[in-house]
């Protein structure tokens, strides 16, 4: 086709185009192909067939008697039954499920004797990995957020004590590596806290919110910066006419400049939750069992590296597309005002 | 309505210039001040000084005899009587005309939604953009977008408006529009302050001409008197460039 097919960007397709195209796919198929005839090589036997167990799987519920004697008797209870078993003055009563039920009136049972037994569909370790790294993710997004929101404006603030902080706390967390910050959490304010806690004979906080705080301030002090960027890439003019009609600063802020403000940081923004997520693997050393410590104990048990860190990736790639998917419908749409 | 006495304005960055050198004046109400001059004369510093804008280094402004440049002074409520169009228009973008005009009027006017929406419609219509009130400014004109800047100056009831070379940015053919909503002001009684190049406005509306250069006013009088026998020599050579 000399003269070419029109593109979307109303540049004609040549004969060239479609030849890189051919080379783009001859260079995605061809990796892949040799690191799956490189694993043959090794012996490497693929067996997804046994990936899926880690999602959802079917798991055996046995009810078992705690006590020895004869079924005394079987009443029913809307779809369960209850299974009496008594000897002497010792009672006890055991609800099965009316098809489980595998003892009849007057059977002799000893201790450990199954009464009933049905299988019962669980969720596996990775689908809670995956479940707990989402968690994780959103609610440190959420709070880095107003974190950095609230550092960004006091970045920008004239008085020096907002400033002066939100600079300090910018340049430490930026500064230093996560690993560190979340050891620091975790080992540090996490003992402190927590021993303060048990000395008032309080609750303790669990590992997790250590986790998110990490996490949070992290991302905060980023989304400081990029709302900070944000908000000085307003034009001069629109504070000047907000003030002009006398509204206050915080309301010219409010109304005028943080809105547009919003809207151009979104891309940046984006980015900076993608990290957050993939920043999340590294809550495992802290006993959070996320996505990839999950998949590291999986493959521990199942000597199944390849098709579980393939999957894992998978995984990362799946949560992250989401959601800069739905901050780029946000962006169209302009959604937030 | 404006006292400004002995005013002087420095700015420091990029490098020192004397923007303003002991500006003193008098605008009565209901009076049209046309301030001309070439450009870095220092009248637009002037007009934004008016709105405090920009600080002063030392001198008194009183508006409505309210010290302006007094710590004390709460500079919002001042405002909020100074309504002041812009050269670049600076409507809000992210909301619609309707919203640019009713924003101030409920933000800081306390004005109710109903109260604010029946003000910005009477006064869209007065300039002539009524059936674009639910459009953004963007599809919008040069011509019309400042139609909308003077409405939303409008709403809030000023006693005084300030213009910033409203017509500067504008297409030529587009110029008429906003100097007719602006005549139409003048005659209704408003009290005016505008930097202008646009010596037709001068010397139909204005009730009086200022002319500043290097920070000063060289010359003021009726557009009678300014045009036709000015009395100062660069007065009579920023005439003869532009004329």
């Amino acid at each position: 086709m000399p003269m070419g097919t029109p593109t979307s960007d109303g540049t004609p397709k040549n004969t060239g185009y479609y030849v890189w195209v051919g080379v783009f796919f001859f260079i995605v198929i061809g990796v892949a192909y040799s690191l799956y005839y490189a694993t043959l090589k090794i012996d490497y036997v693929w067996r997804w067939y046994r990936i899926p167990q880690y999602f959802l799987f079917k798991e055996q519920v046995e009810v078992r008697a705690q006590i020895q004697g004869t079924v005394h008797r079987i009443t029913m209870k809307e779809d369960l039954v209850l299974v009496e078993v008594k000897e002497g003055d010792i009672k006890e009563t055991y609800p099965v499920p009316a098809k489980a039920l595998r003892v009849r009136e007057g059977d002799f049972i000893y201790p450990g004797d199954v009464l009933g037994a049905y299988p019962r569909w669980r969720v596996g370790i990775l689908m809670e990995g995956l479940w707990l790294t989402l968690k994780v993710s959103l609610i440190a997004i959420i709070f880095g957020v107003i974190i950095g929101l609230f550092g960004g404006l006091a970045r920008i603030s004239k008085n020096p004590a907002f400033k002066w902080l939100a600079i300090t706390y910018i340049e430490l967390i930026r500064g230093s590596p996560l690993l560190v910050q979340i050891f620091i959490w975790y080992f540090v304010l996490g003992t402190l806290i927590n021993t303060i806690l048990a000395r008032h004979g309080l609750i303790q906080i669990p590992p997790l919110w250590f986790g998110v705080a990490a996490l949070a301030c992290f991302a905060g002090a980023y989304v400081a910066e990029i709302v900070r960027a944000g908000i000085q890439s307003i034009h001069r003019g629109q504070t000047e006419a907000s003030r002009s009609l006398g509204m206050t600063s915080a309301q010219s802020m409010l109304h005028v400049i943080l809105p547009q403000a919003l809207r151009r940081i979104l891309p940046p923004l984006a980015g900076q939750f993608i990290s957050l997520i993939k920043d999340s693997s590294l809550l495992g050393i802290i006993a959070i069992r996320e996505l990839t410590k999950a998949t590291r104990e999986v493959v521990t048990t199942s000597l199944q590296p390849f098709e579980l860190w393939f999957l894992c990736a998978l995984l990362y790639l799946f949560l992250t597309f989401t959601l800069s998917m739905f901050l780029q419908y946000l962006e169209r749409r302009q959604l937030i005002t | 309505m404006i006292d400004v006495r002995n005013f002087h304005k420095t700015f420091l960055s990029p490098h020192a210039v004397r923007a303003l050198v002991d500006v003193t004046v008098k605008i009565e109400q209901g009076e049209v001040v046309v301030v001309i001059g070439p450009s870095g004369s220092g009248k637009s510093t002037f007009l934004r000084c008016l709105n405090h804008l920009e600080a002063a280094d030392s001198g008194h402004i009183l508006i409505d005899g309210i010290d302006i440049l007094n710590p004390k002074t709460d500079i919002n409520k001042v405002r909020a009587e100074v309504g002041m169009v812009f050269q670049s228009f600076n409507l809000f973008p992210h909301k619609t005309v309707l919203e640019n005009v009713t924003l101030a009027q409920v933000v800081v006017r306390k004005r109710s939604k109903e109260q604010a929406f029946e003000k910005a419609m009477m006064l869209l219509k007065k300039v002539g953009i009524g059936e674009k009130a639910n459009g953004y400014p963007d599809q919008l004109s040069g011509g019309q977008q400042q139609r909308v800047a003077i409405a939303r100056a409008l709403a809030m009831d000023p006693k005084i408006m300030l213009f910033d070379e409203p017509t500067s940015a504008l297409d030529p053919e587009m110029i008429g529009e906003v100097l007719d909503v602006m005549k139409t002001l003048a005659r209704e009684g408003m009290t005016m302050v505008v930097v202008t190049h646009e010596m037709g406005f001068a010397r139909e509306v204005a009730d009086r001409v200022l002319f500043m250069d290097e920070g000063a006013i060289v010359e003021e009088g009726t557009p009678e008197h300014f045009f036709k026998n000015p009395e100062h020599e660069r007065t009579r050579l920023f005439l003869s460039q532009i004329l």
